[in-house]
């Protein structure tokens, strides 16, 4: 999964490089530093005193999600794949951020709550919650570790910086920074975070594109370099498994990715949901996520185009990280190369600062919604203190879940396929808390008893699948519907039906259990809520107008490229 | 962000961009006439990008300015 193999590194850093990149970790101590002194109160700490704009909001909530790692892997995916890796973006996001604003956000918001597991705490009660917290929190700073050794090993590949120097460097500035401000500082950074992203990386398919002669004449290219396979259609070539490079069937991407993996993932990874729970009001959360979804839907541009044009372009061939030979690049690392390319000194520091802003703009993402989960969903409810001891809390966990991933980064620098794992088991429980969240949220027949029901049986079904056909092959054809279904394509399905068995087992648990009554539900579930109407907004004000925008779009985009 | 009377994080977005946008603006003049090693280094990228960051930032740093009171 990461590269080992000794190789050339591909970016060569000029002094002016190197100020851009110190610049950076300057500014970002810098604005941690001042707004320390806003961040007096639990709630402040821990939810920027629910006091974001929904630009603010809407840009960090898409910013916590973009991390580098993200950007160079869907590149490596795009070059690999072509562009059915846009469905991560399109299919795979659009959706649900909609969803998540327009019928989610409200019950979220009202409810006051702090958390995706506080959620779970006021519908169904403590063992749901401490369920969905502990698993979080620790799946947080697994991933966080794991993360962080990747980019390190990027770094390293790509600008020859020492291992040790990237983990330690970064993730000290991360805690840093996250641990004086709270979650204003992630937020804040988060949003810095997202212009450098755009500016370091945007040059790229603009050169791209001018180099190739445009979109058709990159197509030719690739075309000319890689004869008989199809690697710029989104969907026509879905129809059959073996029809493409994926292995990948449209039914997989439609009701595995766009309605279960992006849905479980937008509307319950506490990460990026906890960014919208600081807006200012019910309006602003609403349309934060939808924000997010314009923005979601133009990053193919900056990340999906270049590994394309990586495909045109670029004289060697690149190969996955397992065949890697030594002087040979794997397919994570073409958006570095396409960096070099075109980008002489000073951008190419943007662009490297880009790509560090983006891991560490990831890192504190975790690290604030983990201090957030253990403070408020585990801690907290064993030991009643002051708002003030909680902050305290807040701050010293922030430097502990730091050292714990960093010492998950070591753990996963012996053992690689610890990754690999730490994915897998993030993934078991994402999907079906899909299923308990939104039950909860739309019918108020569900009992207390269901919901912890439907959580462990959906995530017990994932994780079975999971090692039921990693230990025999012949499980793929059974759960994802083809042997010819590669990992990705195996993913869909399981969550899939992992979110089906969890609904099921809910739905049916709750007709056997007692179900609370009204007023212990009132700000949790549809048809016991004052949701607000929008009809008093003026009309460019309402979110459903721009969520129904989004969704144009998003469909426009697949028409044109089908 | 009013409670807290927290400067906007569009000024700090604009103090970066302009930065930096100064900074590659001004590396890209002094490249101009030497051979390029980058794929189409005729159009001296660095110099109408960091332009254009450093006006965007400058905007940026003027609208979003923190205001006494």
């Amino acid at each position: 999964m990461i590269a080992m193999a000794m190789t050339q590194k591909v970016i060569s850093l000029s002094p002016v490089d190197m100020a851009i990149i110190a610049i950076y970790f300057l500014a970002v101590l810098g604005i941690g530093f001042y707004l320390k002194r806003f961040a007096k109160s639990g709630e402040d700490f821990f939810m920027a005193g629910r006091e974001m704009t929904a630009w603010v909001a809407g840009l960090s909530f898409l910013s916590a999600n973009l991390g580098s790692l993200e950007l160079l892997g869907w590149a490596g995916s795009s070059y690999q794949y072509g562009i059915l890796a846009a469905h991560w973006y399109w299919i795979g996001a659009i959706p649900a951020m909609v969803f998540l604003g327009l019928v989610m956000m409200p019950f979220y918001y009202i409810s006051r709550t702090h958390s995706v597991p506080g959620y779970l705490n006021l519908r169904y009660g403590r063992a749901t919650s401490g369920l969905s917290a502990i698993s979080f929190a620790v799946m947080t700073i697994l991933m966080s570790g794991v993360n962080m050794y990747a980019m390190a090993v990027v770094m390293k590949v790509v600008l020859g910086w020492n291992i040790h120097f990237s983990i330690w460097v970064s993730s000290l500035t991360v805690g840093i920074y996250v641990a004086s401000g709270g979650l204003f500082s992630a937020i804040f950074n988060e949003v810095v975070q997202f212009f450098l992203i755009w500016f370091g990386a945007l040059l790229i398919p603009i050169l791209g594109l001018i180099e190739t002669g445009g979109w058709s004449g990159m197509v030719a290219r690739i075309q000319a370099n890689f004869p008989g396979k199809d690697f710029t259609h989104a969907w026509s070539t879905l129809g059959d498994f073996t029809n493409n490079p994926m292995g990948m069937h449209w039914t997989g991407i439609v009701f595995g990715l766009g309605s279960v993996i992006s849905m479980g993932y937008w509307t319950t990874d506490f990460l990026v949901v906890q960014r919208v729970l600081a807006a200012k009001d019910i309006r602003s959360a609403k349309i934060a996520p939808i924000i997010g979804a314009f923005f979601k839907m133009a990053v193919p541009f900056i990340v999906i185009l270049p590994g394309l044009l990586g495909l045109a372009v670029l004289s060697e061939r690149l190969v996955p990280e397992s065949a890697m030979q030594a002087g040979q690049h794997s397919y994570n690392e073409v958006l570095p190369l396409m960096l070099a390319r075109y980008c002489g000194p000073g951008l190419l520091g943007l662009g490297v600062t880009a790509l560090v802003a983006g891991f560490m703009a990831g890192m504190a993402g975790n690290v604030s919604a983990f201090a957030t989960v253990w403070t408020y969903d585990i801690y907290r409810p064993f030991l009643r203190k002051t708002d003030a001891h909680y902050v305290s809390m807040g701050r010293w966990c922030t430097m502990i879940g730091l050292i714990i991933s960093i010492a998950t980064a070591y753990l996963a620098m012996g053992f690689a396929s610890i990754m690999d794992y730490v994915q897998a088991l993030f993934s078991f429980f994402i999907a079906p808390l899909f299923g308990t969240v939104l039950l909860g949220m739309l019918w108020k027949r569900v009992t207390s008893a269901a919901g912890f029901c439907g959580l462990l049986a959906g995530t017990l079904t994932s994780t079975l699948m999971f090692f039921a056909m990693r230990a025999d092959p012949k499980w793929v054809a059974v759960f994802a519907l083809s042997p010819h279904a590669q990992g990705l394509a195996q993913a869909m399905y399981q969550a899939l039906w992992s979110c089906l068995v969890c609904i099921l087992v809910t739905v049916l648990v709750s007709y056997f259990t007692k179900p609370r009554p009204d007023s212990e539900l009132k700000g949790l579930v549809m048809g016991v809520t004052d949701l607000p109407k929008e009809g008093a907004l003026p009309l460019l004000q309402r979110p459903l107008l721009w969520g129904a925008v989004a969704i144009a779009a998003l469909l426009v985009l697949q028409w044109i490229f089908w | 962000m009013t409670k807290h009377h927290i400067t906007p994080v569009w000024f700090f977005v604009g103090l970066l961009l302009a930065i930096y946008g100064i900074l590659i603006l001004v590396s890209g003049l002094a490249e101009w006439s030497a051979t390029s090693k980058t794929v189409l280094g005729e159009y001296h990228a660095p110099v109408w990008w960091g332009g254009l960051m450093a006006v965007i930032g400058i905007i940026y740093i003027v609208a979003f300015r923190p205001r006494r009171g």
